[in-house]
């Protein structure tokens, strides 16, 4: 490995050591007060103290989010398989769809608070909510750029709509597929926290909420830290699975360069 | 003898009856095993031609024939090549070969019980056209011209008795394209098919076609006919010739007063 290899390889925690040297540096240099903007000293400090809580809660986001991911990936395929499927279904569905996903979640909360009661189910709920329309947009994308070609191809042969969407829609679409889910499980997560924040007693958003009312603002900030820790943990894991299933849609050095 | 392919007084326009006519009283015959290709300026219904021979358009006037049946749904006895190899990245060269024998019947049912006689047949077409041992590459790792020689495979898979090529090598570079003029000839050659090539070459379609036919501009119709004698097999030499030159600068005459 040469030179620029390691530094690359090294460079995201350079950064990341960077801001914390600097932030460490600016809240003592201008005497900023701990419950305003603590240092990450006392965030990690916060962190240690109250790593039970921290994993417990964690862990719920984290059961939350998965559930609620889940529900997206199957619903936002199938919808999306049946919207690249026929032209009348996606007139008809679209502009519903565009409505739905424009509504901020945190407006469905508490309609979802009514039907199932505070806790778990409206979590999960928005979770899946705010996370599917990037699926069904993507794999409906995949569907509607075959090349008319191999469709003419294949239909000369006699191969019915179901041939073409199995042998050549679905394997294209695939890469589009699993490049949404990277977005859909961060939105997924974004989705759990807020009705965590707005309507639970469990979970690393009702944590900040009540550290908020205790003004533990470092315990606030550790939050924050464990929701970005466990937020990279899953886009990596999809990052993952999209290079191992869809290698060969993969091939170009352009983000190398 | 009567004609393999025959359209007759074809006229069809997309987007129904009131569209703007693609093609107009349309007449074309070719014969069996025998080299058709058809020249003409961009945009004069060559593909329109196509799409109508292989029954995936239906004309609004005039009858299409494919060897002497009515053609009123899509021809499976067609391979058909475009200018795009349109192959699949996650299927093997040899994988693509194979995919229309999972759509077309009766290889489709038989696929599971006679797949290793399915894969001999595909290395074998694999070979015939220079790419032996080829087969487990991916597209992408491929040439250009590798591509267009699996496409071409792909297109012969099924045993067509119509081989239909839209504008199979515009994207090659010359040499590649010379070299795949002389793998069309021998497999036309070897096979006795009937071959309907597409092009905006008149070099390509006077060294490959027993007849060229020059469409007009939209609405394409046939605008004339040439023969082409030169003895079978040819070299590419014959390229070179004068007669062969007074041939290309005939139809280029033709096209030209058809643009205008």
């Amino acid at each position: 490995m040469n030179r620029t290899a390691i530094i690359v390889r090294l460079s995201p925690w350079l950064f990341t050591i960077g801001l914390l040297i600097l932030w460490e540096a600016a809240v003592h240099a201008l005497h900023i007060p701990t419950f305003f903007l603590p240092p990450p000293t006392a965030v990690a400090y916060a962190f240690v103290e109250f790593a039970g809580p921290l994993a417990r809660n964690s862990w719920i986001t984290l059961e939350t989010t998965m559930i609620g991911f889940a529900l997206a990936v199957g619903f936002g395929l199938l919808l999306g398989l049946l919207v690249g499927w026929s032209r009348t279904i996606y007139a008809g569905l679209y502009p519903l769809m565009i409505g739905f996903n424009a509504i901020p979640k945190v407006a469905v909360v508490p309609i979802l608070v009514l039907w199932f009661g505070i806790g778990f189910v409206p979590a999960v709920f928005t979770a899946f909510l705010i996370s599917f329309f990037p699926i069904v947009v993507n794999v409906a994308t995949g569907l509607a750029t075959i090349e008319p070609e191999l469709e003419d191809v294949l239909k000369a042969l006699g191969a019915s709509k179901l041939d073409i969407m199995r042998k050549v829609g679905i394997p294209r679409t695939l890469p589009y597929f699993f490049g949404s889910l990277k977005i859909a499980i961060t939105l997924a997560f974004v989705g759990s926290v807020i009705s965590e924040s707005v309507a639970s007693n469990y979970g690393i958003g009702n944590l900040m909420l009540q550290a908020q009312a205790q003004f533990q603002v470092p315990l606030i900030f550790a939050g924050l830290v464990a929701l970005a820790i466990e937020g990279i943990a899953m886009y990596a894991a999809m990052a993952i699975l999209e290079r191992r299933m869809t290698g060969w849609a993969q091939r170009s050095g352009f983000a190398q360069s | 003898m009567s004609a393999f392919v025959a359209l007759d007084g074809v006229s069809h326009a997309y987007g129904g009856a009131g569209g703007a006519l693609a093609v107009d009283a349309l007449s074309i015959a070719v014969q069996t095993g025998e080299f058709a290709a058809v020249v003409g300026p961009s945009g004069c219904g060559k593909s329109t031609l196509m799409k109508l021979a292989t029954g995936l358009q239906f004309p609004l006037k005039g009858t299409v024939r494919v060897a002497g049946e009515a053609v009123n749904k899509p021809l499976k006895i067609a391979g058909m090549a475009f200018q795009a190899p349109t192959l699949l990245p996650w299927r093997t060269t040899l994988e693509n070969l194979l995919l229309p024998l999972e759509i077309v019947q009766p290889h489709r049912s038989e696929l599971s019980r006679r797949r290793k006689e399915y894969v001999a047949r595909a290395e074998n077409l694999l070979a015939s056209v220079g790419l032996r041992d080829q087969g487990d590459k991916y597209p992408w790792e491929l040439s250009g011209g590798m591509q267009q020689r699996t496409s071409l495979c792909r297109a012969l898979i099924h045993e067509p008795q119509l081989l239909m090529l839209d504008e199979p090598f515009a994207a090659l570079d010359a040499f590649t394209r010379e070299e795949l003029w002389c793998v069309i000839r021998d497999l036309h050659a070897v096979r006795k098919i009937t071959v309907i090539l597409v092009t905006h070459d008149l070099r390509e379609a006077v060294f490959l076609a027993d007849r060229v036919f020059v469409m007009s501009s939209r609405p394409g119709r046939i605008l004339a006919e040439k023969r082409i004698e030169f003895p079978r097999p040819r070299d590419i030499e014959v390229t070179f010739t004068p007669e062969f030159q007074d041939i290309v600068h005939e139809l280029r005459a033709h096209i030209v007063k058809a643009r205008q």
